[in-house]
């Protein structure tokens, strides 16, 4: 893991310091909440429907045992004993007071974390893959150049009030766990035919009013050429991208409005005139930086299935959980474990201080000291030895986070939706937990398989209904809450933004929507076909037809 | 409108001189600064079109319509950057306090700021002791101090 030097500890001290004082001033009078707001919105700092919400940065979704217990310790004695995990690899604190939120944010600094550029029209949090440096067939560990990206974007002057947010998201694996294809850039890390590793840019895509898919502007990019082509990239952005209207003001609208041979053009050009010495990390920096990153010490192991299965045998509640939350590790002996935060009913993306010591403490005695967070709302104990699967999954299981339930019917994702946001037309999160109580069953959840259903209370798609395999988008209608389902969504390397079925529904019927939908999908798949593929086998009319004929 | 401009590395008060300006289009219209000393360029102007006008201009004024148009930090960037303009690049519009930071990086060195208060202003530059990445000011970066400090050690 990164660990900050002096310089990276100074500026977060300096950045709560400089928030401590703009705090000082709205309590004291001197700043109206009109003057006050572009500043606290600055440092993630949001006025939500009941109370203040912020916004913490976790950088790339890495955490260690520390800082995970010190979120905790946060929640405990700023907010009400529970945090939020996030579609953007953050975490969200929904009641705390403004009086207190520079203690929070030093509390946070000492642990070298912070609120920077968690909101506002900058250059957010990059995020990444969530099973970094541990799954096989990676490039390299794409952290490295996550953290590159967050030392030279954190208080960019050019790039502080662009026309709109900037979201970054970096992959080194053929399996994209990222979405970098709905983000404003998408960076996949891979080898050219000469062996050698850069970088396809990918520009414009993302969700929201406007859903769509980024394109390719440059297919290679060697590695250290990275940082003067994003400041090209977002010079034009900033200099030609909407300002007239915030729902056309992201990049995608620039790309798809002048084209992407026409942009790319302009981003060459561009580029061509940037001081590259200047701008780029010399080599040495990217070493230093790239030693941070370097892998844990694992221990020359065997592989345990043999054992694990004996265990699996004696256990079926523990064979549910390796076949759905355990991943393989690119180690010998190790292994990946998805942390469930979507327990039957439950908040999806919720975690209360307990649970988060909980997790602190596993993560230390037998991880690395490594946690994960996923933008699918879960965490992730990156390294774990095979052998001591089962001693965790019991941990797990007696803090009640081994719900086994990791890429089925139930793992939804769901934005903070009307119960929280000040956004939204509808709720989310009543029909996360509803859908998640009808489909209750593991076996029959087991017997789905995978299926993505992803909620957003209002258009601007937090909940990224576009990309769900099943969306569901929160409208209002006349004072009332309506659902929309969109169908053939994917997030992943195949991509794709979901169709919209037909006309809204109620909260009771989209519930019943949804069981409809997979009923179809089991009575038609072939084979081992996931929902996704014979949705795309069959298209969207069988599936339209099927849904409102029983409606 | 008080202005304030560097004196070595701190702002003061300086006399709101009013140089005789000239916007870009009038500049092009007429083929020169005529007497003019100070050239306003648009937000939405490229500078490859003020290019010729750029050497006659002491000082160049760029606009921040509302605080969070940022579109002249980049236009003051290319400025220093790519086009080399050594005279004073001026903001005028929505400019606060919390903003001057980062337009100093990016090459601004005059500031029409509305209720200008000096200690306010020069504080708020100072509160960060080093920057991450290159911009326009000359400071060196966060890369460039580990480096020279490891040499150092």
């Amino acid at each position: 893991m990164y660990r900050y030097d002096e310089f990276d500890a100074t500026l977060v001290a300096e950045r709560a310091q400089q928030f401590r004082g703009q705090v000082e001033r709205r309590l004291s009078g001197d700043l109206t909440e009109d003057e006050f707001k572009p500043l606290r919105l600055m440092n993630g700092l949001y006025l939500q429907l009941h109370a203040y919400m912020l916004r913490v940065a976790i950088p790339y979704g890495t955490l260690s045992s520390a800082q995970m217990r010190a979120l905790a310790q946060a929640a405990r004695q700023y907010d009400k004993d529970y945090v939020h995990f996030t579609t953007r690899q953050n975490v969200q604190y929904n009641w705390p007071a403004l009086v207190d939120v520079p203690d929070l944010l030093d509390d946070l600094a000492k642990v070298e974390m912070h609120a920077i550029q968690t909101s506002g029209n900058c250059i957010r949090n990059v995020t990444s893959d969530q099973y970094a440096g541990a799954a096989a067939g990676e490039v390299e560990d794409p952290r490295i150049w996550c953290e590159i990206i967050r030392q030279w974007s954190t208080f960019h002057p050019e790039f502080s009030f662009l026309p709109r947010k900037f979201k970054i998201a970096v992959t080194a694996s053929p399996q994209d766990r990222a979405a970098v294809k709905v983000h404003d850039i998408g960076l996949r890390l891979h080898r050219n035919d000469a062996g050698e590793v850069g970088f396809e840019v990918l520009v414009g895509g993302g969700l929201g009013r406007t859903p769509y898919i980024g394109q390719t502007v440059r297919a290679f990019l060697p590695q250290d050429e990275l940082l003067a082509y994003l400041e090209a990239i977002l010079r034009v952005y900033n200099l030609e991208g909407r300002r007239d209207n915030a729902y056309k003001a992201r990049i995608k609208i620039l790309v798809n409005a002048l084209g992407i041979e026409e942009f790319a053009a302009r981003v060459e050009a561009e580029w061509a005139k940037i001081d590259k010495a200047a701008t780029n990390l010399p080599a040495d920096e990217i070493a230093r930086i790239r030693a941070y990153f370097a892998p844990p010490a694992f221990a020359p192991l065997e592989d345990h299935a043999e054992a694990l299965d004996a265990q699996a045998k004696d256990d079926p509640e523990f064979a549910r959980w390796r076949r759905r939350n355990v991943f393989p590790h690119k180690a010998p002996g190790y292994a990946i474990a998805n942390i469930s935060l979507k327990p039957i009913g439950g908040i999806p993306g919720d975690a209360s201080a307990n649970e988060m010591d909980a997790v602190a403490d596993i993560a230390e005695r037998y991880a690395f000291d490594e946690i994960r967070v996923t933008h699918e709302q879960n965490l992730v104990l990156p390294h774990l030895r095979q052998a001591d699967l089962y001693t965790v999954y019991q941990a797990l299981k007696k803090a009640g986070l081994a719900t086994a339930n990791h890429g089925l019917v139930s793992d939804i994702i769901a934005c903070p939706g009307l119960d929280y946001c000040s956004l939204a037309n509808a709720r989310s999160i009543p029909i996360a937990q509803r859908i998640s109580e009808r489909f209750a069953a593991l076996d029959a959840q087991e017997e789905i398989g995978e299926l993505k259903i992803k909620i957003s209370g209002c258009i601007n798609a937090c909940g990224h209904h576009h990309v769900g395999h099943i969306g569901i988008l929160g409208v209002d209608k006349k004072g009332e809450e309506f659902y929309q389902i969109t169908l053939g969504g994917s997030g992943a390397e195949d991509a794709s933004i979901g169709e919209i079925a037909g006309r809204g529904l109620s909260s009771d019927a989209v519930v019943d929507a949804v069981e409809t939908l997979v009923r179809f999908y089991l009575d038609t798949r072939q084979d081992k076909e996931r929902f996704i593929d014979t949705y795309r086998r069959l298209g969207p009319d069988r599936f339209k037809e099927a849904l409102y004929a029983a409606a | 409108m008080p202005l304030l401009k560097f004196s070595g590395n701190r702002l003061a008060n300086a006399i709101a001189e009013a140089p005789e300006e000239i916007a870009l289009e009038d500049a092009q219209a007429a083929g020169s600064l005529g007497e003019a000393r100070a050239l306003l360029i648009p937000n939405d102007a490229a500078l490859a079109d003020a290019g010729a006008f750029l050497e006659a201009a002491e000082t160049i004024i760029l606009s921040f319509p509302h605080f969070k148009d940022g579109r002249a930090y980049s236009q003051a960037r290319q400025l220093r950057d790519q086009y080399g303009f050594q005279g004073a690049i001026r903001a005028r519009g929505d400019v606060k306090r919390d903003q001057l930071l980062f337009m100093r990086r990016c090459g601004f060195s005059e500031f029409e700021i509305e209720g200008a208060d000096v200690e306010a202003a020069n504080g708020a530059l100072n509160e960060f002791s080093f920057a991450y990445q290159a911009a326009s000011d000359g400071a060196a970066p966060v890369w460039r101090r580990r480096r020279d400090q490891r040499a150092a050690a």
